[in-house]
């Protein structure tokens, strides 16, 4: 049996030399933007893995996305408690931008890491686990007497078209990180390091975020063309993240500190939304579809002029997404959003484009979503050109101190 | 290809387009309102070649929502009987009508929503209409307890007949809801949810771009005179979506949607699609406001 050995990306790149220069690493350049990056301003740094919270969350949105849902192959708590463990150390070496594993080096062996990040910057990745509904009814798992009532499977929803195939899951994964790649590197190599273990249910890539949740970034667009999460919960906002965001007292000792994550698969209907009328489509989300600012004003941040009339008819239709989504329409209740936009090729029996918005939510209690998608479901004039395909929802551990694991409080 | 026809009206910004449009909705205070009201400005005083092509509108309209009651009938009386046999033979025909004037229905408050929501478009203890009596007769094989729904059914559809008399309608709407039918192919026929117990689905593939091509036809004199090859262009396209339907075409009515392959659902897709996307330009082609 080979020894194991330590070779990092980091120590394989400082010992440099013949070994990097054949593996094509380009070493300096590498090593002093590697080292210079800073965690949350360039996209090319590191984002501590571990913390209070798990990160992915109130972590400013990056570009890229890679989820996976797994089902767990296995009722053997042991197994479950050991898959966390090397899941967590992974998913820590790799936001460090090190490689996974420990063998990487032995000429006869397989590398534990899978290589495709070898002098990528760590690119701001982050790794969050969220754990199903599903997984606290296998009998074997002994979790059944933790469940918190909350984490019960969606309701279905008004307008729900939803595939099993591409729902639930036991466990999930999400890589967030600016660099395509190591967020795939990341799914990848965790997929891997579970085999047997676990089996991904599905996945989805995501191209672009659509939803901003720090003040310092702007409002991106999604595939409509559309300034999307204006209004969305900023991670500076303190208060709204404790009030929206993290499970507190009312939740089980285990998830305090945690969150309720909520991901849906929405196909948009390009082709018709791009033959609707500008008129058409800024009265059907609400908003102007360049500058973003609500009908009727100029400025992307002013607020929803919910009882604006004009000629004796709402300025804002009563049906406009805009309304219907906000806070005052849903008794108060915020979500944060953290979506991402996808394309998965052509959809074969259409022949049109297979794209969309893959939702992701995070909030205290599931409840929260379910109100505001209750309305949007029956009444958004968005709903002509959608279509929800995908659900699922996730408790969200809280976050994990160096030489613990994710879901310790869950498992132990 | 997709080709942009009309040329940007400068003088008109969004705000004002939209300050007239807001002027133009209806008035209905129920939040389903809105979603169908898509048109465009209107004119303040339409030209008698628009009033024209609206009264040519009018009539198909009127006709539909007529033969709509009328075909109604007979089905709600088989579903009253209890004539599961009867009620499904029965059930095409009641449907077309209605697929051809859709959009129009939309304007009207929850009326659509009472005769045409599917499963998952509403509360569940809100369901009714078509589609409720749909999955009785094909998933239930029964008619029991159908009958107060039918009932509704024939009363809201002859409320649609009444009211559409009064309907309030310009040209760039009536184009406007040419296009708004082929959304419908495009997103529920094309796909086989809209009937999804009968899968029925080719037979109101059929109904709304026969209703598009009658709003379109209606407005047409006002197209030709604006840009005539675009005009052409749109009625061959017609053309060639009726006849990609003929290959599926039995007896009455169509095979299946359960019948057809992938490859057969994405032929007729890209059909719909190439087509419109050239009627999509047409109300910005025929809207005079602002000139």
């Amino acid at each position: 049996m080979p020894s194991k050995t330590s070779i990092t990306r980091r120590r394989l790149l400082a010992s440099a030399g013949v070994g990097a220069a054949a593996v094509g690493l380009g070493g300096g350049g590498f090593l002093a933007g590697r080292e210079s990056a800073e965690a949350d301003s360039t996209g090319t740094g590191i984002v501590p893995f571990y913390g209070a919270h798990q990160t992915g969350i109130d972590t400013t949105a990056q570009d890229r996305l890679h989820f996976a849902a797994f089902d767990l192959l296995t009722e053997d708590p042991a197994e479950l408690r050991e898959l966390m463990r090397e899941w967590t150390r992974a998913a820590a070496e790799a936001s460090e931008g090190e490689m996974v594993g420990d063998v990487n080096d032995v000429p006869l062996a397989p590398p534990d890491d899978t290589g495709e990040t070898v002098g990528l910057l760590p690119s701001r990745l982050t790794v969050t686990f969220g754990f199903g509904p599903s997984l606290f009814e296998k009998p074997g798992l002994g979790l059944a007497g933790k469940r918190p009532a909350d984490l019960q499977p969606l309701p279905t929803l008004p307008g729900d078209n939803l595939n099993p195939g591409e729902s639930g899951g036991d466990i999930c994964v999400q890589a967030c990180s600016d660099d395509p790649q190591v967020a795939f590197h990341a799914i990848r190599n965790l997929a891997r390091i579970g085999r047997g273990v676990v089996a991904v249910r599905w996945s989805q890539l995501g191209f672009g975020r659509t939803a901003t949740t720090s003040r310092s970034q702007d409002t991106p667009r999604n595939l409509m063309g559309l300034k999307d999460g204006t209004a969305n919960i900023k991670s500076e906002d303190a208060e709204a993240m404790e009030r929206f965001v993290w499970i507190g007292e009312e939740g089980p000792a285990w998830l305090r500190g945690g969150t309720y994550m909520v991901t849906r698969r929405i196909r948009m209907l390009l082709e018709v939304w791009d033959r609707a009328s500008l008129l058409d489509q800024e009265r059907t989300i609400g908003r102007h579809k360049y500058s973003g600012a609500p009908l009727g004003g100029s400025d992307e941040f002013e607020p929803l002029p919910l009882e604006a009339q004009r000629n004796g008819h709402p300025l804002i239709p009563r049906n406009a997404h805009v309304r219907l989504a906000s806070a005052r329409e849903n008794s108060g209740a915020r979500i944060l959003r953290r979506g991402y936009s996808f394309t998965d090729g052509v959809d074969e029996s259409l022949g049109e484009l297979e794209a969309g918005l893959f939702f992701i939510s995070f909030q205290r209690r599931p409840e929260q979503f379910v109100e505001i998608q209750r309305r949007l479901g029956q009444f958004d004039a968005l709903n002509e050109y959608i279509k929800h395909v995908g659900s699922a929802l996730f408790a969200v551990p809280p976050g994990a101190a160096p030489g613990g694991y994710v879901g310790e409080t869950l498992l132990s | 290809m997709h080709r942009n026809r009309v040329r940007p009206v400068l003088t008109i910004g969004v705000l004002a387009l939209l300050a007239l449009f807001v002027a133009a909705c209806g008035s209905s205070d129920d939040v389903t309102t809105d979603s169908t009201t898509t048109a465009a400005a209107k004119t303040e005083q339409p030209s008698p070649q628009e009033e024209a092509a609206v009264a040519d509108y009018r009539d198909y309209l009127e006709q539909n929502t007529g033969e709509l009651a009328a075909e109604t009938k007979p089905f709600v009386a088989a579903v009253v009987a209890g004539n599961v046999a009867q009620a499904k033979a029965r059930y095409a025909a009641a449907r077309i009508p209605y697929e051809r004037i859709e959009p129009v229905a939309g304007a009207f408050g929850d009326l659509d929503p009472r005769i045409d929501a599917r499963e998952d478009g509403v509360p569940a203890d809100e369901w009714g209409g078509f589609h409720r009596i749909e999955k009785a007769l094909w998933i239930e094989d029964t008619a029991k307890g159908m009958a107060p729904v039918a009932k509704q059914l024939q009363a809201d559809v002859e409320e649609l007949d009444q009211k559409v008399k009064t309907v309030d309608l310009d040209a760039v709407e009536v184009a406007t809801g040419a296009n708004e039918l082929l959304a419908e192919v495009s997103g529920s026929k094309i796909t086989g949810e809209e009937e999804r117990y009968s899968h029925i689905d080719l037979v109101d593939f059929e109904a709304n771009v026969e209703g598009s091509l009658a709003a379109f036809e209606a407005v047409k004199p006002l197209l030709d005179a604006k840009d005539a090859d675009l005009s052409g262009e749109i009625e061959a396209d017609f053309k060639m979506v009726f006849n990609s339907l003929e290959p599926y075409r039995r007896g009455n009515g169509f095979v299946l949607y359960t019948d057809l392959t992938k490859a057969d659902t994405r032929k007729l897709s890209i059909k719909i699609d190439t087509l419109a996307e050239k009627l999509s330009q047409v109300p910005a082609e025929i809207d005079n406001s602002g000139e």
